[in-house]
């Protein structure tokens, strides 16, 4: 569904990226695990068009997309949750759902989609009325992901969603984000805790310093040596 | 010394009007400022050419036997669609390639672009100022029923000018694009990640904007009489300063701050001098940026790390 070749992008004469290769078929939930400043949100960012790649190719559904502008991108079907959250704070917890469905104008579909939401999220539902900056974390979170759904995204990016979160948070957004990809929409989950993004994805990427390091099954990296020992602390 | 009601009534009513102008205008300087945090000093010149345009379309109209109200709608019609243009060009021209340059740069920019829109009027038109067609009758008989407070161009004023600022505040709230450009202001690239064209909302401002403008323009032009090619320098900073007043980037601190900063205007001239409201106004000015630089109902910006 989703393919880098060999893509290398560069902040001003920085190298970020240097040649990342990977693939993302439909229906999986592939995970791209790392440190901090290991280039995962840049490989993020590529893809949905904040940054241009230098060199290499990115292809959705077979055709290259690196040269379209963000809005363009989202407008074939993916959309993103990125780092960081990013609600908008000074609109309500319904006006940033209704901006996640700004490209779409079918009111019955987006009405159903409202409703999944909520079925999801019962909090968001309570709150609906109220500032997204007053939101906790985990909430924002859920509220992001939320509005990222709304777009009715074919592919899913996320960027980092346990980042700062209650474990027990945690828990309840990873197993959204498997009942999510279980409803049909296929998961590119960037993660530092490899331990839960590995659990729950069918295959994973480890990056180091701009490059993909390794490439399997996540069951295979969870058991692999190296992985535990870097990241997953054992 | 007596009070005298009617006086003071009056008095209140042209401050209200004069205020509901500079916030027509203040809305063009908040709203630019909140999307791309731009202080567009062109804007003044936008709400001049309004004056001019409208000058034109009601000379040619003039002549064909339109009753006055429908010389003025058309006139102002004209003038907002006519100064959009400009406003999206000067967007376009002077400060879209600076997008990604420092702060400073799209400001000296947009300084040029003043002073390129006042020589230009200056040279196309003239240097003269000009009589603007008495279009407003002097009296309307329901006004002399409420006690006249209140002259027929100040009525066409501040009817029209609340009426469309509740329309635009409808706008902002409610639609599709309202809820974008809010969006947009207050995360560009979460805007755009959610297909927000960013462009296209920053264009969409300055037409709006632009529109209020032409038709302060056309307002006070069509009130006083009077069109020159300087006439949006005194305007742009009045409603400059009342948009800091109200707290530049918000569109309700825009209102509020046009009208705050007119009544006071007016009661200074009313009660004191009327040499001295341009001092008020901008002592006004120094006096927010020293002790209340957010203004009114803007937020101090905390900067998160």
């Amino acid at each position: 569904m989703l393919e880098l070749r060999d893509v290398c992008t560069f902040y001003g004469n920085i190298p970020a990226l240097h040649g990342i290769s990977l693939r993302v078929n439909e229906g999986e939930i592939v995970t791209l695990i790392g440190a901090n400043g290991a280039g995962k949100t840049t490989t993020l960012m590529t893809i949905c068009g904040g940054i241009q790649a230098r060199s290499g190719e990115i292809l959705y559904e077979g055709s290259p997309i690196q040269r379209l502008r963000p809005n363009q991108i989202v407008r074939l079907g993916i959309s993103q949750v990125p780092e960081g959250r990013l609600i908008f704070p000074e609109l309500t917890v319904q006006e940033n759902l209704d901006l996640g469905a700004f490209l779409r104008s079918d009111k019955e579909n987006i009405r159903r989609d409202m409703d999944y939401i909520f079925s999801l999220f019962p909090i968001l539902a309570q709150r609906r009325r109220q500032a997204g900056g007053t939101l906790s974390g985990g909430e924002q979170q859920m509220l992001a992901i939320s509005r990222a759904i709304m777009g009715r995204p074919r592919l899913l990016l996320l960027d980092e969603p346990s980042l700062g979160l209650a474990p027990i948070i945690i828990q309840q957004i990873f197993s959204i984000i498997q009942k999510i990809n279980h409803d049909g929409t296929t998961v590119f989950l960037v993660e530092q805790n490899a331990n839960q993004a590995l659990k729950i994805a069918h295959r994973g990427y480890v990056m180091e310093n701009g490059r993909v390091v390794m490439e399997n099954s996540a069951e295979a990296l969870l058991n692999d040596q190296s992985v535990r020992r870097a990241y997953l602390g054992m | 010394m007596e009070f005298d009601f009617q006086y003071f009534l009056g008095i209140f009513f042209s401050g209200l009007t004069r205020g509901s102008i500079y916030a027509l205008i203040a809305l063009g300087y908040t709203m630019v400022y909140g999307i791309i945090g731009l202080i567009n000093f062109a804007h003044g010149e936008i709400y001049m050419l309004g004056a001019f345009t409208a000058l034109i379309v009601a000379g040619i109209l003039g002549g064909i036997g339109l009753p006055w109200w429908g010389i003025l709608v058309i006139a102002a019609l004209v003038a907002m669609v006519w100064c959009s243009a400009y406003g999206y060009t000067v967007e376009k021209v002077a400060y879209k390639p600076l997008r990604g340059a420092s702060r400073l740069a799209p400001l000296i920019s947009a300084i040029g672009m003043s002073t390129f829109l006042q020589n230009y009027v200056q040279l196309a038109q003239t240097s003269n100022s000009v009589p603007f067609p008495r279009l407003i009758p002097r009296r309307f008989s329901f006004l002399q029923d409420m006690g006249n407070f209140m002259a027929p161009g100040d009525f066409i004023m501040l009817v029209t000018s609340l009426l469309i600022m509740v329309a635009l505040a409808l706008f902002i709230r409610y639609t599709k694009m309202g809820k974008a450009m809010r969006a947009t202001a207050q995360n560009r690239k979460m805007a755009m990640l959610l297909g927000i064209d960013a462009d296209r909302i920053i264009s969409l401002t300055f037409i709006i904007g632009s529109a209020l403008a032409a038709l302060g323009g056309t307002l006070i032009a069509a009130r006083t009489g009077q069109v020159g090619f300087a006439i949006g320098f005194l305007a742009g900073m009045k409603a400059f300063t009342a948009a800091v007043l109200g707290g530049i980037g918000s569109i309700p601190g825009a209102m509020l701050g046009g009208l705050v900063l007119g009544l006071a205007e007016g009661f200074t001239a009313g009660y004191f001098s009327s040499d001295y409201e341009d001092v008020l106004a901008f002592a006004l000015l120094v006096l927010i940026l020293i002790f209340r630089p957010a203004g009114l109902l803007g937020r101090a910006a905390i900067q998160k790390v």
